[in-house]
C-alpha cells in the first residue's frame, strides 16, 4: 500500500494566482433560471474566474511563484527543483517545467518535469518533490500547481461549464534536517479512465476530421472530441467511497484524533460532493474550508487555492495541523498530512498581462 | 432490508419536493422531479444508509424502484 512518510521536508509558503475575468453562475446563458438556483445549491459553484485565450496555466503560476519568492526572500539559485503539475500545459511538448526555469531565471542545475493529473494532483506532485528533496538533500524546491479548467471542456457543456475555473499555484518546500515531514496515501484506479476524459488530440486518438465536429449527447450536453467530458456519477460515487477512507488511513497511520487536525482541505470537486465525503467523516463544519462558492473547482489548484483565499491570517500566525485530500481524474486520489508554522501566504494575486 | 424503508429513503432523495403516490413500480427516471443531480443525491443516499456503492452505469441499468432496491440488495451480500 502506498502510505508512507518523506521526513526532513516542510512547506514554507503559499501563494495562488487567478485571471481577472469573473464568470457568474446566475448569468449564464446555457441554464435557465430555474436550472440556475438549482445548481448553485448543489454544485455550490457562484462564480469562476476565467483566463483569457492568452493566459496559460504557466503564467497563473509563474505569477504565483514570483510573488512567493521575493516574499520569501529566497534566492533563485538555491531552488534545486520544480515541478509542475497541470493537465493544460503550453505545448504537447516540451514540457513546461523546462519554460519556467528559464522564465523564473532559476540554475540550469535545477531538476524539471511536468506531471500529468488533475484533481489529486497537488498531493500527488507534493509527494514526488518532497520525496526528491529528500532523497537529494535539495535545500529548496518549487511546486507550481494549477489548470486552466475552462479551456479543456465545452462551454455549451451544462454538466461540465458552471462547475469549472481557472487558477495556478506556487508552494514552496525547504529541506530542514530532522524535521517530521509529510505523510502520504497514494492511490490509483485506471479501470475508470473514462469517468473523465478528453478522447481526442492525443497519440492514442490523434486529432482527424471528425474531432471538431459539435455532438449532443442531450441532456444540454453539446460537445466536440476534444472537449473534456464528465461521468458526474461515476466520479461522485468514487469520490465518496475513497476519500473518507484515504483520510481515515493516514490519520491512522500518524496516529492522530480526526478533532486534533485543524483543517481539513479537500479537492473542491463540488459543494454536494464534498458535503458527503465531510458527514461520512464525521467532521465539525468549522475544519473544512470552502473556496468553492467564489472559484469553482479549478483541478489540481483547489487546495493551495483554499489555503490563500480562506487560511492565509492562520497560516502566516499559526502553527497548523492540516490534511490535504484530492481525487478525480485518472480515476487517482490521494491524501497528505502536513503541519505548517507562520508561513508566508501572499494575498491573492489577480493575474496582469506584462 | 425492506422494500417500504427503501422507497421512503428514496423519497428523502427530494427533500423539499411533494411526492405522491410512489411505490415499487415507479419509473423513478420519468419523475418530474428527476434530474442528474438526484442521481448523485440517490448515490449518496444509499451510500449512507446502506454502506453500497453504485454507479452511473448501476443507475442507467435500473428503471423502476424495485430494481434499484433489488441492486441494492445484491450488493449488501456479496
Amino acid at each position: 500500500m502506498a502510505l508512507f512518510t518523506v521526513p526532513h521536508i516542510e512547506v514554507k509558503g503559499v501563494s495562488a494566482c487567478v485571471p481577472p475575468t469573473v464568470d457568474r453562475n446566475r448569468e449564464s446563458r446555457i441554464l435557465s433560471d430555474e436550472e440556475k438556483e438549482k445548481l448553485i445549491a448543489s454544485i455550490g459553484v457562484e462564480e469562476k474566474r476565467v483566463a483569457d485565450v492568452a493566459t496559460c496555466t504557466s503564467d497563473l503560476c509563474c505569477t504565483a511563484a514570483e510573488r512567493l519568492l521575493a516574499e520569501l526572500g529566497w534566492r533563485r539559485d538555491d531552488i534545486e527543483i520544480l515541478i509542475f503539475v497541470s493537465q493544460s500545459p503550453d505545448y504537447i511538448l516540451p514540457a513546461t517545467a523546462c519554460i519556467l526555469q528559464d522564465r523564473l531565471g532559476l540554475s540550469q542545475e535545477c531538476y524539471a518535469a511536468d506531471i500529468s493529473l488533475g484533481c489529486s494532483g497537488w498531493v500527488y506532485g507534493l509527494s514526488t518533490i518532497a520525496s526528491i528533496m529528500s532523497a537529494g538533500k535539495m535545500k529548496k524546491g518549487l511546486l507550481l500547481v494549477g489548470d486552466t479548467t475552462t479551456k479543456l471542456g465545452s462551454s455549451k457543456d451544462k454538466t461540465y461549464e458552471p462547475l469549472f475555473g481557472d487558477a495556478g499555484t506556487a508552494t514552496a518546500l525547504s529541506y530542514y534536517e530532522g524535521y517530521r515531514g509529510l505523510t502520504f496515501h497514494t492511490a490509483t484506479d485506471g479501470s475508470g479512465k473514462d469517468a473523465i476524459i478528453i478522447p481526442d488530440g492525443g497519440y492514442r486518438n490523434m486529432v482527424n476530421s471528425k474531432s471538431l465536429s459539435l455532438e449532443n449527447s442531450g441532456g444540454g450536453i453539446l460537445r466536440n472530441r476534444l472537449h473534456c467530458r464528465l461521468e458526474g456519477m461515476d466520479v461522485f460515487s468514487f469520490a465518496i467511497t475513497k476519500a473518507p477512507k484515504s483520510v481515515r488511513k493516514v490519520l491512522e497511520s500518524v496516529d492522530i484524533e480526526k478533532e486534533a487536525v485543524d483543517y481539513y482541505l479537500f479537492h473542491q470537486a463540488n459543494l454536494m460532493l464534498n458535503e458527503t465525503i465531510v458527514k461520512k467523516l464525521k467532521l465539525d463544519p468549522e475544519q473544512v474550508p470552502y473556496s468553492i462558492r467564489e472559484f469553482g473547482n479549478t483541478s489540481s489548484a483547489t487546495i493551495p487555492l483554499t489555503m490563500v483565499t480562506e487560511l492565509k491570517e492562520s497560516l502566516r500566525t499559526r502553527h497548523l495541523k492540516m490534511i490535504g485530500c484530492g481525487f478525480g481524474v485518472g480515476l487517482s486520489w490521494a491524501t497528505v498530512y502536513f503541519e505548517t508554522e507562520n508561513i508566508v501566504c501572499p494575498d491573492l494575486i489577480e493575474y496582469k498581462h506584462e | 432490508m425492506e422494500l417500504k424503508e427503501f422507497i421512503e429513503n428514496f423519497k428523502e432523495v427530494f427533500d423539499d419536493e411533494e411526492l405522491t403516490g410512489i411505490n415499487g413500480d415507479t419509473f423513478f427516471k420519468e419523475l418530474d422531479v428527476w434530474s442528474s443531480l438526484s442521481a448523485l443525491s440517490l448515490i449518496a443516499m444509499v451510500d449512507e444508509n446502506y454502506d453500497v456503492s453504485i454507479t452511473g452505469n448501476d443507475i442507467r441499468k435500473a428503471d423502476t424502484i424495485e430494481d434499484l432496491f433489488a441492486l441494492v440488495q445484491s450488493k449488501k451480500n456479496v
